[in-house]
């Protein structure tokens, strides 16, 4: 009994120094502007994420390295609602509720993921569209159910043809066996708030190295100036544009009266 | 020009918008309506979300009206009396008619309601109306007078109590069945972001029997306080007008208007109220065939909650 304790706690040993070459490479990288900033002429934005795999003496030589890209924006809960013809009409009948899932969600990597990873690793590491978490509350449960379920590929096909999710297996380009870089293309729907991004290094199927980043993207002057005086005073806020139309239809009958 | 709207959340382009805001006010001068049952469905079809476009396009109407009630006020042909009746039942079904909007977008069923209140109500007033106008117009053709006038019959509505008299349409009237079309105006604006006049002038002249000279005017100001008290109720409990938005419409609209005005003076009437009645029809069976056909998506997403 004791041995084997003993055997397991070698295996253990064995396994972190195993890894520890791993952890030979580091990352570091860096996204072009830390803070986009939504102006009243702002349609939309793209990003540059730069970066490069440092590499120590105990790293092996020639190793080709895999990158997948995460970057995932503010969360929110959302129905998705499906329609079904009652009385001779299209209503919304059956509706599944989305738990704090990502509002904006991209996946780059520099080659299909399949080819990169297992389906195991995959799943463990939130591997592309299919494999990130999307808590679903299914009356009462809370629960991720698989990817091929209606509900959830109807999710992630809506948003992505909104441009607010979406997964390029070709979009991280190598500049040199180290360097690399790939776009973050933030549509003008994309909504405001903070939004994180993963950088994963794998090499022959395995997680070498990972770290993070982030960017926000915030309302600036009169853009966030209307937006919290609408949510925080109401009241005045209705004043304000009932005012203002009141004078806009005086104008008016000031400027074309014919008498 | 693109300019990003601040609570649409969405960047649109501003000579776009103010050209569906001069064409929506040039029908409405026209025919002496607000046009939200216009504006509304043109907002929503450029990408604005359906709670935005219909609380923003209580406050264009607003603007509209106003200018639109200013010279019906100078012309002396506004029954403030009548109004003031009116705008008791027309405040009540705004209140409800917010807080209904409310309930119906929690249960996911706003688009729905939308949908199936513009089929049912557009396709009935513009059939009816389209109806009458043809018959006017062939009794025309036959050489007829346009306008069939009966000025000494009265409905039951004409025996119902609690009469009062409104002195500047020179009738004597219940206050009920008034106070009730105010209410069903005030809530169906509240709920469809319409202004409802389109339903109000029909209701007045054949219902009660209010004279053409005093309907407008008055119809305006109903509106025109109807939808301020919109705009007030949907920027505190929704928090979904967009100034912004509201602005550029109001601009294009309030000049549309104007000459829309003019070109409604040189076409005769019973054409306008056909005219009228078609566009009305348009716009209900354009509704009523989405909801009939399949729908490109059957699926739908809607945002329930910021999470942080």
């Amino acid at each position: 009994m004791s041995a084997r304790i003993l055997m397991l706690g070698w295996l253990a040993l064995g396994a972190v120094l195993a890894a520890s070459p791993a952890q030979a490479e580091k990352l570091i990288v860096s996204v072009s502007n830390h803070r986009v900033t939504v102006t009243p002429n702002y349609s939309g934005e793209e990003l540059v994420l730069f970066g490069s795999v440092e590499k120590d003496a105990s790293t092996p030589a020639n190793r080709t390295y895999d990158l997948v890209v995460t970057v995932a924006g503010p969360r929110a809960d959302m129905v998705t609602r499906r329609k079904e013809r009652k009385f001779g009409i299209w209503i919304n009948t059956d509706s599944r509720q989305f738990l704090k899932v990502p509002t904006y969600l991209a996946l780059f990597s520099n080659r299909p993921i399949d080819v990169i990873a297992s389906p195991e690793v995959q799943r463990r590491q939130q591997l592309g569209l299919n494999n990130v978490l999307l808590t679903q509350r299914v009356s009462g449960d809370y629960a991720d159910v698989v990817p091929d379920d209606v509900f959830r590929s109807a999710f992630v096909r809506l948003r992505k043809q909104h441009g607010l999710y979406r997964e390029e297996t070709s979009a991280v380009t190598f500049l040199t066996p180290t360097l690399f870089r790939t776009s973050i293309p933030l549509p003008a729907e994309v909504p405001i708030g903070l939004y994180n991004v993963e950088i994963k290094l794998f090499a022959d199927g395995a997680l070498l190295a990972k770290t993070d980043t982030a960017f926000e993207i915030v309302k600036v002057g009169f853009e966030q100036f209307v937006a919290t005086t609408a949510q925080q005073n109401g009241f005045v806020y209705g004043l304000i544009t009932a005012a203002m139309a009141l004078m806009t239809g005086w104008m008016a009958s000031i400027v074309f009266r014919r008498d | 020009m693109q300019l990003y709207l601040p609570i649409a959340d969405i960047p649109v382009n501003v000579f776009l918008i103010l050209a569906m805001g001069a064409a929506v006010g040039f029908v409405s001068g026209m025919f002496g309506i607000g046009g939200g049952f216009l504006m509304t469905p043109l907002l929503i079809f450029v990408g604005i979300a359906p709670a935005v476009a219909v609380a923003s396009v209580a406050s264009h109407i607003a603007a509209s009206s106003f200018s639109g009630a200013l010279s019906y006020w100078r012309r002396r042909a506004i029954d403030p009396l009548l109004a003031a009746v009116l705008l008791t039942g027309g405040t009540m079904g705004t209140a409800l008619g917010v807080w209904t909007f409310t309930l119906l977008r929690s249960l996911g069923q706003l688009d729905l309601m939308i949908a199936t209140s513009y089929v049912i109500l557009l396709t009935t007033v513009g059939g009816l109306m389209f109806w009458e106008g043809l018959r006017a117009l062939l009794r025309a053709r036959k050489g007829g007078p346009a306008t069939v006038r009966r000025p000494g019959s009265h409905g039951w509505i004409h025996g119902l109590p609690l009469k009062m008299r409104f002195k500047r349409s020179k009738i004597y009237l219940s206050v009920i069945p008034v106070v009730v079309i105010g209410l069903v105006i005030g809530f169906i604006g509240a709920v469809m972001g319409i202004g409802g006049g389109f339903i109000l002038v029909p209701l007045l002249i054949y219902l009660l029997r209010v004279p053409t000279s005093t309907v407008i005017g008055t119809s305006m100001v109903l509106t025109l306080v109807t939808m301020v008290f919109a705009t007030m109720l949907h920027a505190i409990t929704n928090h979904l007008v967009d100034a912004v938005l509201a602005l550029i419409l109001m601009i294009g609209g309030v000049t549309g208007a104007q000459f829309g005005a003019r070109a409604g003076q040189k076409i005769r009437g019973e054409h306008l109220r056909l005219l009228l009645g078609l566009l009305v029809l348009a716009v209900g069976v354009r509704f009523a065939v989405e909801l009939v056909l399949r729908p490109e998506d059957l699926f739908t997403i809607r945002q329930t909650g910021v999470a942080g």
